[in-house]
């Protein structure tokens, strides 16, 4: 009741009143209409036409408009329309391209008014204009819109779109002139009614059909879109361009949208096909829906809000035969089935989690220890008073337990990650590089486990039987060494443990207190943090400071080494071996020039101690004929399990591939994909996109090899139009220009080839860089701040959020990247540099 | 061991690299001329000589499969060198004293001269970027594609959705998808198309056994048996019920995306034999039927040509535009023009009544019922391809003859567009993308010319066409005024669409030639284009409206 008394003052004492109700019709419906007064609904489809009247509790059937004998498809309407000024006036469109009117005040049985055959196609939209009592607009198949007087007998202008068909036609509230008109091929017109020879704007807005579109009531420049590709669209038509502003993405492409009355964010929609339901979104917020309907049967065809100012009551008519009146009260809200939680972990070891207030109250105070060992903080959304009533349901906590500072440098696995050398070289060289590698990095266990590792696998066929028996004899003073390891839970090389224990103790008085003061914070602009300082400090200085110079770090030494490795298989065309049949994979290794080299190499690696082995072992069967290296495969796989155990992947996978064939089937393959998408996820959160390509490439896994085929397409524009370049090479199809010359120097680049996807201009990598250090404009002189738009992306994902969606292609390997190039193809990050060698 | 390195791999030549195309040949030349000479010697002495006292390699050995690629690739591959390669190796073998294959047939269609269709090797920089694309994907250039070339802006667009389709990311192993490739063809009895996924089923790993007839095939795959029946024949007698049986059949049940991908591909394939048959597409050069090893002068045709009543297609090779320009069929362009002047113009003022409108399209589908071509009815089927299907009564014309009523499916309720595109593409990903794009160029391509006419509009033309075949189906425009299809289409040309589209093997070069004798062949092969697609959107609509049924 109370909320009754809230509608009747929103209308002026015109109260809506009623309850959820439908009534079944006896034919699928296409459309409906409301009346000005919302007391009568009119129902039209294939074989229905009727006007049915709102009460209390029932729909009643007031009138039907299919009258004569004979069936005509003049009746058969694809769209209804009631006029919003005349109750008596309504219009609808034929699916024979007939548009017909109808005057409800004529005094015999059949009310058709006027007939307008002028369409040669299916007519799909029909529109009264907003304020004119006498205009008429109809969007056609056949790809014209025609503006009707009623009180002529043919339309006055018609209007060509030049492209397709037209799907939906609708005046603007505030314009008394303009008109938008939607399109099957996707675009979006914009139309002055006097001009019938020219559209005044045009825009593409979907990819495909685009079905609806609604002006929003109050704000004024405002146009919803829905189209098949399954997204709806809100554009800000105030500019010069149109801006899309808001994008709902549904489940289902979008066959009607419609902007809720009195609420300015809201939005009604219903979809094509395979989903019956209506949601009603708040575009602010387009990932689930605010409210939903679930009464339908069948597809939905028609909404429509009853009254003009009412936000309560919305009306449906489906092909399920049925009309429905939807009482906001009794729909049902997603977000209330839904837990809004989430879990990530930063590459640092802090954990931050997010969750319903509610929750996160109660568990911690149950549940003390959380606290233990870690600070928690607590960001909680700031209520804006302004907002409306729907959010009040939403606020969230975030928790961010940290670890300590001076332990959380993750230094060492950068720079193990960089250095260790993983194929290419006899197997005793690898091991004992990669020992090297760890020792200086003060990771004696990690050198120990490769000295090991040489030692079993091949120091038989290297070293002098001296030696030989030497390293033995270790070997086998190690192996129980190695087991007392594996009982003991402090691992000396890992500190990450060890120091989560010392700070156990001095943390946990502040821990509690953290607790309590949670502070308040908006979490659109997280800057006011409060309660934690150092940690705080850490998060926002620290964390920007070290990116900067991972960044720095990634191209300034242009891995000397490492192109050596990458660089020249790039050079090699690798199109033919993506078109071929991706099951196909297998063939792969018997290529001359496949790009999987390093593949090879690894093989034939392999091979060498293997046989050296067999060599040796006959010399040396005096001594060891009963200790086969397979006789170690079980300890070293126990060691790879330990590893992984203990959060060092990079450990247990750089073995895995150094290893190779000789450990690789005593673990199963899932374990390992594991391990190896653990360890590329890692690599590309610290952005060692080179790195990670390689352990890709290095991998035996079918999965993981498969990484680097998918999505290596690259879409680029052209430099000079601005279109998409659809040929291969870099010579645009429309302006027979070269796409790829340098904006610095004005030469075509032949290389790397670095560009910018807000502008498409670009240049050689040295060049562009050079340019940025000095403006943040494009070089090109067209105006776009390129760096800007990388400087906002990279930002914008700091390394603690989700995993960027990176495919990493292959065509990018080896190439130093500033921002973020493996991430070629996603659509999510439009806005960066990008990189390609060419 | 030998049989080891003899063993040819050809992989390598479809490599866009030249270095590797040239490495791959030399292995496959070697290997080739090595087994020759193990055979030349020992066969020297025997009679086992043919006539002009080269020797016949015998088929158990895999030469003669090995010299026929190799014919194959002289004379289709896109890529001079490799062409002339091959051909420098069968040279080499036929100085060892075997016989070589040479091509049976003339050109990529019986029905086409070969010097009007586009030669390999004259293609220009788009058709040549499509060869290659095609050659690299599939390892030959098949003819379908040489044909199909005269429209490289469909062409490109088929194989995309083609390659797609069978090899690329999709709910079914590649074998079941080269089967349900076999089925569909088997459905016409097209051997062609049989004959080329056989080779795939089986390169692909396929168990041969199946390959004896669906009932050796897994039990999944037999229960899909009745949907291609009634697909190819009678799509509208599809029902959510038979949908529900091949998702609900327990062990051996479909899923919808696996579905969906089947039914795709089934389309796919019974209106590219709708193609194959329309254009008289001749066997390929290395498949049964595509060369001969006996010389010249023996026999002048092959196996196909037999089973589908061609005897000596060289007779009447003279092409059509240029051989008997009688009076009559010269005024048959103009007339065209003229009518579609005519209706262009008078669109505006005649008012045809709803209900003749309504009755026109019941006289239109119902005559189409009874359009049927004068031909010999019985043709023999292949022994090959009848085994992979049951049931060979079971077709279009059964239905004709009992006067069955199609019931009518109104374009307007469903439609690819709006809901067929959102259904495939959901359970398909990126299928319907590909398929709307193929459906869009195919009906909207035009050269603007008729004949030797230039800047017409033909685009009247292409949607009677369009909704002719759609009509045959059932499926009604409500826009659409049924009456111009009779003053379109011409009874020769409707005989020669309801043939091609329903009883495909039926087709007969004398049909071919008989309807649009002005017409260029490239024209004739658009009106196919045309065809294929209106026919798989059409069965598409089908099967996707009784999907929808059973979710809903």
């Amino acid at each position: 009741m109370e909320k009754m008394a809230r509608v009747t003052t929103a209308l002026g004492g015109n109260a809506l009143t009623g309850r959820t109700m439908f009534c079944h019709l006896d034919a699928p419906a296409n459309a409906i209409s409301v009346c000005r007064d919302a007391a009568q609904v009119v129902v039209a489809g294939r074989n229905i036409f009727k006007i049915y009247s709102i009460e209390e509790d029932q729909f009643v059937e007031k009138l039907n408009l299919r009258v004569g004998r004979k069936p005509s498809l003049n009746f058969s309407c694809a769209d209804v329309v009631w006029h919003q000024m005349d109750e008596n006036l309504l219009a609808t469109a034929a699916t024979n391209g007939v548009v017909v009117t109808w005057n409800l005040g004529k005094p015999s049985r059949n009310k058709q008014d006027q007939l307008f055959t002028e369409h040669k196609r299916t007519v799909n939209k029909v529109c009264f204009h907003p304020t004119e009592v006498y205009m008429l607009l109809s969007g056609s198949q056949d790809g014209y819109m025609k503006c009707f007087d009623l009180r002529k007998k043919d339309s006055v202008s018609t209007f060509s779109g030049q492209s397709e068909s037209v799907r939906d036609v609708q005046f603007s509230i505030r314009d008394y002139f303009t008109f938008a008109a939607t399109f099957e091929n996707g675009n979006v017109q914009l139309w002055d009614i006097r001009r019938p020879d020219r559209y005044e704007r045009m825009f593409t807005a979907h990819n495909g059909p685009v079905f609806c579109c609604d002006w929003h009531p109050e704000d004024r420049g405002w146009l919803a879109t829905g189209g098949r590709d399954k997204m709806v669209k809100v554009w800000d038509m105030n500019t010069t361009r149109a801006k899309e502003i808001y994008c709902v993405q549904t489940i289902a492409s979008v066959a009607r949208v419609k902007w809720r009355p009195e609420c300015k964010h809201h939005i009604a929609t219903c979809s094509m096909m395979v989903d019956h339901n209506i949601y009603v979104w708040d575009v602010r917020r387009p990932f689930i829906p605010s409210a939903m309907f679930e009464e339908h049967k069948d597809v939905t065809t028609g909404i429509v809000w009853r009254h003009l100012h009412d936000p309560y009551f919305l009306l449906s008519g489906s092909k399920d035969s049925t009309l429905y009146q939807h009482i906001f009260k009794d729909a049902s809200q997603p977000i209330d089935r839904a837990n809004p939680e989430g879990l990530c972990y930063s590459l640092y070891g802090d954990l931050a989690f997010a969750a319903k207030e509610s929750l996160i109250s109660s568990d911690s105070n149950r549940k003390p220890y959380i606290g233990d060992r870690r600070h928690p903080i607590f960001f909680k959304r700031k209520l804006d008073p302004t907002e409306q009533f729907e959010y009040i349901s939403s606020s969230s906590a975030l928790s961010v337990f940290e670890t300590d500072m001076e332990s959380g440098s993750m230094d060492w696995f950068v720079h193990t990650a960089k250095q260790y050398a993983l194929a290419g070289r006899p197997l005793a060289e690898l091991c004992d590089h990669n020992a090297k590698v760890a020792k200086g990095l003060d990771r004696n266990q990690v050198a120990q486990t490769w000295t090991m590792l040489r030692i079993i696998y091949s120091s038989l066929g290297t070293v002098s039987s001296a030696n030989l028996n030497h390293s033995m004899g270790k070997g086998s003073a190690t192996l129980p060494l190695m087991n007392s390891f594996n009982l003991k839970d402090i691992p000396s090389g890992l500190g990450s443990e060890s120091r989560l224990d010392r700070s156990k103790g001095e943390n946990r008085t502040e821990n509690i207190l953290m607790d309590s003061s949670s502070t308040l914070i908006n979490n659109e602009d997280n800057e006011e943090t409060e309660g934690s300082d150092v940690p705080a400090d850490y998060l926002l200085g620290d964390v920007e400071a070290d990116e900067d110079d991972l960044y720095m770090m990634d191209h300034e030494n242009p891995h000397a080494e490492e192109q050596e490795y990458s660089l020249p298989q790039e050079a090699f065309p690798l199109r033919h071996e993506i078109v071929d049949n991706p099951s196909a994979l297998d063939h792969l290794q018997d290529k001359a020039d496949s790009p999987h080299v390093s593949g090879n190499e690894a093989e034939t690696v392999s091979l060498t101690p293997v046989e050296s082995f067999s060599l040796i072992s006959i010399s040396h069967s005096l001594y060891e004929n009963r200790l086969p290296t397979d006789f170690f495969n079980p300890i070293v796989r126990d060691t790879l399990l330990f590893y992984a155990e203990q959060g060092d992947v990079q450990t247990a996978v750089s073995v895995l591939i150094v290893l190779g064939d000789r450990i690789r089937k005593e673990i199963d393959e899932q374990t390992q994909e594991h391990w190896y998408t653990s360890y590329i996820d890692l690599l590309q959160r610290f952005q060692l996109w080179n790195i990670s390509n390689e352990v890709i490439k290095l991998s035996t896994c079918r999965a993981i090899n498969c990484l680097n085929q998918a999505s290596t397409t690259l879409h680029i524009n052209c430099s000079n139009c601005k279109r998409p370049m659809s040929n291969r090479g870099w010579i645009c199809d429309r302006c027979r220009q070269c796409a790829s010359m340098c904006a610095v120097c004005h030469h075509v680049v032949k290389g790397l080839f670095v560009w910018c996807q807000g502008c498409s201009h670009g240049g050689h990598l040295q060049h562009i860089m050079k340019w940025l250090e000095t403006s943040s404009h494009c070089p090109a002189g067209c105006g776009h701040l390129c760096w800007r738009a990388r400087y906002r992306r990279s930002s914008a994902a700091p390394w603690s959020g989700p995993t960027p969606p990176s495919p990493t292609p292959s065509s990018c390997s080896g190439s130093p990247s500033p921002g973020r190039s493996s991430c070629a193809g996603s659509p999510t990050t439009r806005h960066s540099l990008f990189l390609r060698g060419q | 061991m030998e049989e080891r390195e003899g063993e040819v791999r050809w992989d390598g030549l479809c490599s866009r690299d030249a270095a590797t195309r040239a490495a791959a040949l030399d292995t496959i030349g070697q290997a080739v001329l090595r087994r020759s000479e193990t055979i030349a010697p020992v066969a020297a002495v025997p009679p086992a000589r043919a006539a002009d006292g080269l020797l016949v390699p015998a088929a158990r050995d895999g030469l003669s499969e090995v010299l026929a690629r190799l014919l194959m690739l002289s004379k289709r591959c896109p890529f001079p060198d490799v062409r002339e390669k091959s051909e420098a190796i069968l040279s080499g073998v036929q100085e060892l004293g075997i016989r070589i294959p040479r091509p049976l047939g003339h050109g990529p269609s019986r029905f086409i001269p070969e010097k009007e269709t586009i030669q390999v090797g004259n293609e220009d920089t788009m058709m040549h970027t499509l060869f290659a694309d095609s050659f690299a994907a599939l390892g030959r250039l098949d003819n379908v594609t040489l044909v199909m070339v005269f429209h490289p802006q469909y062409l490109e667009s088929f194989l995309k959705t083609q390659h797609y389709l069978l090899q690329m990311d999709g709910p079914l192993p590649l074998h079941y998808r080269h089967y349900i490739g076999i089925m569909a063809a088997a459905r016409h009895q097209c051997s062609y198309l049989v004959n080329l996924h056989v080779n795939d089923f089986l390169h692909v790993g396929g168990d041969p056994k199946w390959l004896n007839g669906l009932e050796n095939a897994p039990q999944k795959l037999q229960n899909l048996g009745e949907l291609n029946k009634m697909l190819a024949h009678r799509p509208w007698l599809i029902t959510k019920e038979h949908i529900e049986q091949l998702l609900k059949t327990e062990e051996n049940s479909w899923s919808l995306a696996e579905l969906i991908h089947a039914v795709v591909l089934l389309t796919h394939y019974h209106s590219l034999a709708s193609f194959t048959f329309g254009c008289g597409i001749s066997p390929e050069i290395d498949c049964e039927g595509g060369h001969t090893f006996r010389p010249p002068s023996v026999s002048n045709y092959c196996i196909c040509d037999i089973t589908n009543g061609y005897h000596g297609v060289d007779e009447i090779h003279a092409s059509p535009t240029g051989s008997i320009p009688s009076t009559e069929s010269v005024c048959e362009v103009e007339a065209l023009m003229e009518k579609m002047k005519q209706l262009q113009e008078c669109r505006d003022e005649e008012e045809a009544s709803q209900e003749e409108m309504a009755t026109r399209f019941e006289r239109e589908k119902r005559e189409s019922m009874f359009v049927c071509s004068s031909e010999d009815e019985e043709s023999a089927a292949t022994r090959d391809v009848s085994r992979h299907f049951e049931d060979t009564s079971y077709g279009y014309k059964d239905f004709s003859r009992h006067g069955m009523h199609v019931p009518t499916f109104r374009a307007q309720d469903y439609s690819w567009e709006d809901h067929g595109y959102s259904l495939v593409n959901r359970l398909y990903p990126d299928v319907g993308q590909l398929l709307d794009e193929k459906f869009h160029i195919a009906y909207n391509l035009t050269y603007n010319t008729m004949a030797t006419h230039k800047d017409v509009d033909t685009s009247m033309l292409r949607r009677a066409i369009w909704n002719y075949i759609h009509c045959m189906f059932g499926i009604r425009y409500d826009d659409y005024d049924y009456g111009e299809i009779n003053q379109l289409l011409d009874r020769s040309f409707k005989v020669y669409i309801k043939t091609v589209v329903c009883t495909p093997e039926k087709t007969t070069k004398r049909m071919y030639d008989s309807f649009w004798r002005q017409f260029e062949h490239s024209e004739k092969v658009h009106v196919n284009l045309l065809l294929v697609e209106a026919r798989m959107q059409a069965e598409l609509l089908y099967a996707l409206r009784a999907i929808t049924r059973y979710m809903t």
